[in-house]
């Protein structure tokens, strides 16, 4: 899996998003929402998920509000605050509905994302 | 299983599928086959017409064949009966399969009546009952322009908005001289037709039609009695049901001169171990052809099996619905042909109002009552008419809008045995009971009584009930906030205010739980703000404000914002016009006026914003908190500088009182206005704070709203002199930032304060809690602190960081794309940006970085 550094852990906002582009080819890219929350226990834990809300049709998940519902954490669309699971990508409204979450960890002081979705990765185990 | 009673049940529609619930609860054991005619198992018939408004039937399926399996239950589709065996007990498919029963449940429903018209039977004329039928009409809709339906009854016009809504222009064509001649009186028929004429259906009444014969202009043309015809290409009728009695007939089953299985007060047929329910059951020579009896029908026939002893007493058919978006209400003797009946009218035809309740001689019970046009009564007039309540002494103001002195009928008045939810047949004792028994939430009495898990129009009354009853037993009402804080809005505010509470974490780690969410985080924003008033973009707070707070402007559907400089009382002058224009024209944005009395500027990027701002605020202007839940404008009419009526200075004043809450978090969004004289221009009755100029000084009026639920101003206080208006708006304000709900207005939030105008009056005028003093100070604090959030925003580079689209490439996000329109551009729709992808020259906005070289 190759890790790709988008950006400083620094360039985050606790429990809150950002939008990091993740160029692709010569070109073209993909539009990431990336969060940072901040757990009760003090430990911080980094999510990734695709920017474009397929409910709203527009690129506006890190611009969500982050929380928790019955202890997963998730983004509420700030269009039509549908709530995305940031673990899953499912969309807890509206089960006919899932975006695409990426893998992403804090490498030497740098947010990396690898451009595998989670889903694929775990129907290749 | 073998020694299990076999039961078969013919028929799965919402009565059948009813039975199969009720009767697996009773009998676990029970040998249940269930017999569909149709290629699916049940679904909601009720609500058939919102297959037209984008519904599939999988939305409108009731059950599945997996919560079959789960209850054990066998089903067949396609499945119809040829007959019934009595001697054997057997009965016979059409595909020559056969059952044996102990007990058979006939639930066959009805057919729609089609009238004998020498032509009934082209291939578009159609029927409205099964979702095939829906099928056939959306296939003949397609190929159609005109569509009439012949039968102006409750169906009749639930099927006119079908065929409205599938593009066709559609007539009803009743042989009664007025539309719903059974639930509706002359004046309500009269009514209800203006309203549906008004949105496009047109209706013809006291029209018989003899024949339908090939058109002229269209597929059909039907010739009318009188001389007169119609043109149509789709016929569909809706001219009543029929039981569809046809097995029982065959098997020699007693049956009703017109139709209808005879069944008794068990729902048995002349055949004992046979029952019959729903539309084709007859009892007391009656047919029922609503879901709420046929619900108590199979009630009653799936009890008695498990020797239960309820029995069909015959049901209200009283209706409450919406056709076409017209709300229409009927209750009982809504004819008033009981004898000696009397009758109140309240007739109000500027806004398309009628209302009629019909009462005894003795003026003390309600018999009956007609709605259309506004039905917000029906439901403390049903509970009148079935309880047998007796009438207030002036029964008319049952009806009369004078909403301050209508007797409300609170859940209390209501007797034990009131029904409650009509759907599961729930009295209010059944739910005393729930609670009794333990039940300690709203949720917990809908789970083990089932009231309001029908069709909901009960769940108002049933919240009221269960908190009135739970108050009762000292039990608090829980009124959480969300799940994350076991708090209401009001309690937060007072735990923050007492205990100096300055962030949301600090909030959580005391006195909440979990991460927070979208509906605590935006609150507790707005609590802390409006307490200490500290920057919203502060490190502590971003992450709790909405998106519109975090970016200081609007978010429209495309992703862009919109930006809103303040125009404190709509007043302002030429060179800052220059400069809205100018720099709408550099940054290409898509400007309009808005109902405030300033101009929104649309369509700028996320990157762009920090920029716009910095040229408006150099030339003088503020944020315009248009999207915060803070005040947003005070509009003004000209007043007395210019006007020649005008009594006051009215603009002076609003932009005095404008300059005076700007900035101020509140529960939801506060607009305000200043009218110079009585003509009241500025409209400030509609607003939630209304200021009307007298000769003597100013009138005060509060809570009115505009929009979705329209309220008008109560008058406050009259003949103010400035400084004592203003002082009554400080302590109004914070009373209301204080204790209103989250997301709740002010008119809303007036009408569930105990004792409402009055007690508010006392409070803010007559300082009967002591608070006022502490209102105005804290009002003084807030004011005092304002500050331009934009101006702050743009004087540190850390908070500018925000603002970019990306927060590791310096692009712009290639789904926002603008095509031209009248002069101006707008977010371009999918269609257009396909055609974009595939360069097709459409004039489009430049999508570069460069706009500021541009």
């Amino acid at each position: 899996m190759q890790w790709n550094s988008l950006c400083k852990i620094s360039d985050l906002i606790d429990n809150s998003g950002v939008c990091a582009y993740l160029e692709e080819e010569e070109g073209t890219g993909r539009q990431l929402a990336l969060f940072k929350l901040v757990l009760a226990d003090g430990g911080q834990k980094l999510f990734a998920i695709d920017n474009w809300d397929p409910i709203g049709q527009a690129n506006v998940l890190s611009r969500g509000i982050a929380g928790s519902i019955q202890g997963e954490p998730v983004v509420a669309s700030p269009l039509y605050k549908q709530r995305f699971s940031l673990v899953t990508g499912r969309c807890l409204d509206d089960d006919s509905v899932r975006v695409p979450v990426y893998p992403v960890r804090l490498h030497e002081g740098a947010v990396q994302v690898a451009n595998v979705q989670l889903a694929e990765l775990e129907e290749a185990c | 299983m073998n020694d299990a009673i076999k039961i078969v049940v013919v028929g799965n529609g919402m009565v059948g599928h009813h039975y199969v619930e009720q009767l697996r609860q009773h009998c676990p054991a029970a040998d249940i086959t269930v017999l569909s005619g149709e290629p699916r198992l049940a679904y909601d018939r009720v609500h058939l017409s919102e297959f037209f408004a984008g519904k599939t039937a999988d939305d409108l399926m009731l059950t599945s064949e997996a919560h079959y399996e789960s209850l054990g239950v066998r089903f067949l589709c396609n499945a119809w009966v040829e007959n019934i065996d009595r001697q054997s007990r057997q009965v016979w498919l059409t595909d020559g399969r056969h059952l044996v029963y102990d007990k058979l449940v006939l639930a066959t429903g009805s057919y729609p009546f089609v009238p004998p018209i020498p032509g009934n039977d082209q291939p578009h004329c159609l029927v409205y009952r099964t979702i095939e039928d829906l099928e056939s009409i959306q296939a003949s809709a397609a190929q159609s322009r005109v569509g009439v339906v012949i039968g102006g009854g409750l169906l009749g016009l639930e099927a006119a908005n079908a065929l409205k809504q599938a593009g066709l222009e559609a007539h009803v064509v009743e042989f009664a001289p007025q539309l719903m001649a059974v639930q509706l009186d002359e004046g309500g028929g009269k009514l209800l037709r203006e309203k549906i004429e008004a949105l496009g259906v047109r209706v013809h009444t006291g029209k018989a039609t003899e024949r339908i014969v090939a058109g002229n202009q269209s597929r059909y043309r039907l010739e009318f009695k009188d001389g007169e015809a119609l043109e149509t290409d789709l016929v569909l009728f809706s001219a009543g049901i029929r039981p569809q009695d046809s097995l029982a007939r065959q098997a020699d089953l007693a049956v009703g001169e017109r139709g209808g299985i005879v069944v008794n007060d068990r729902c048995q047929t002349s055949d004992p171990d046979i029952y019959a329910i729903g539309e084709c059951a007859l009892w007391q020579g009656r047919i029922f052809g609503l879901v709420a009896p046929g619900y108590q029908m199979a009630r009653v026939a799936a009890g008695h099996l498990a020797a239960g002893d309820e029995s069909f007493t015959g049901a209200d058919m009283s209706t409450k619905l919406k056709l076409l978006g017209v709300e229409v209400g009927s209750i009982g003797d809504a004819h008033g042909r009981t004898e000696g009946a009397l009758s109140y009218q309240y007739q109000n035809q500027p806004l398309g109002i009628y209302k009629k309740i019909v009462v005894d001689a003795k003026q003390k019970r309600l018999l009956g009552a007609v709605l259309v046009g506004d039905s917000s009564d029906y439901d403390t007039l049903l509970q009148y008419a079935l309880n047998g309540i007796e009438l207030p002494k002036y029964p008319e103001s049952l009806i009369l809008p004078s909403s301050s002195e209508k007797p409300g009928l609170g859940a209390d008045a209501l007797p034990m045995t009131a029904t409650v939810c009509s759907c599961h047949n729930v009295s209010k004792g059944d739910i005393v009971s729930a609670i009794d028994e333990g039940a300690c939430e709203l949720a917990a009495v809908k789970s083990c009584t089932r009231a309001s898990t029908g069709c909901g129009g009960c769940s108002a009354l049933l919240k009221n009930m269960v908190d009135t009853e739970l108050a009762k037993r000292g039990v608090e009402v829980k009124k959480d906030i969300c799940e994350h804080f076991a708090f209401s809005r009001q309690e937060l505010f007072h735990l923050v205010q007492v205990e100096k509470i300055r962030t949301f974490d600090e909030l959580l780690n005391q006195h909440g739980q979990g991460l927070g969410c979208d509906i605590c985080k935006p609150a507790v924003a707005s609590i802390l703000a409006s307490n200490w008033n500290e920057f919203v973009l502060a490190r502590a707070h971003v992450g709790l404000q909405d998106t519109n707070d975090t970016f200081l402007a609007n978010m429209q559907k495309d992703g862009t914002y919109s930006v809103v400089p303040r125009v404190p009382g709509g007043e302002i002058t030429p060179d800052k016009l220059i400069v809205i224009g100018q720099v709408a024209k550099k940054y290409r944005l898509y400007t309009k006026v808005t109902g405030g009395q300033r101009i929104d500027l649309f369509g700028a990027r996320v990157e762009h914003l920090p920029e716009i701002w910095r040229e408006l605020i150099d030339a003088g202007f503020e944020t315009g908190h248009a999207y915060g839940k803070s005040l947003r404008t005070v509009k003004s009419c000209v007043g007395s500088t210019w006007c020649r009526y005008g009594v006051q200075d009215s603009v002076g004043t609003a932009i005095d009182i404008e300059n005076r809450y700007k900035g101020l978090r509140s529960p939801h969004k506060i607009k305000m206005a200043v009218s110079g004289c009585t003509r009241e221009c500025a409209e400030a009755q509609s607003k939630d704070v209304g200021v009307i100029a007298t000769d003597k000084g100013w009138n005060l009026y509060v809570c009115g709203n505009g929009g979705m639920k329209p309220r008008h101003a109560d008058l406050f206080a009259q003949d103010l002199d400035t400084d004592t208006l203003v002082r009554y708006i400080d302590r109004f304000l914070m009373f209301y930032v204080r204790t209103a709900d989250r997301l709740q207005r002010t008119s809303v939030w007036l009408e569930s304060l105990d004792g409402g105008l009055d007690y508010l009056k006392e409070v803010i005028i007559g300082d009967s809690l002591g608070l006022a003093g502490e209102l105005e100070a804290q009002m003084q604090k807030v004011v005092g602190t304002y500050q331009c959030e934009w101006k702050t925003a743009i004087s540190s580079e850390e908070n500018l960081k925000r603002f970019r689209q990306f927060v590791n490439a310096d692009k712009p996000d290639a789904n926002i794309q603008f095509v031209e329109e009248r002069g101006q551009w707008r977010p371009a729709t999918a269609e257009e940006k396909n055609r974009l992808a595939n360069s097709q020259a459409i004039p489009v906005r430049q999508l570069t970085n460069d706009t500021q070289s541009a």
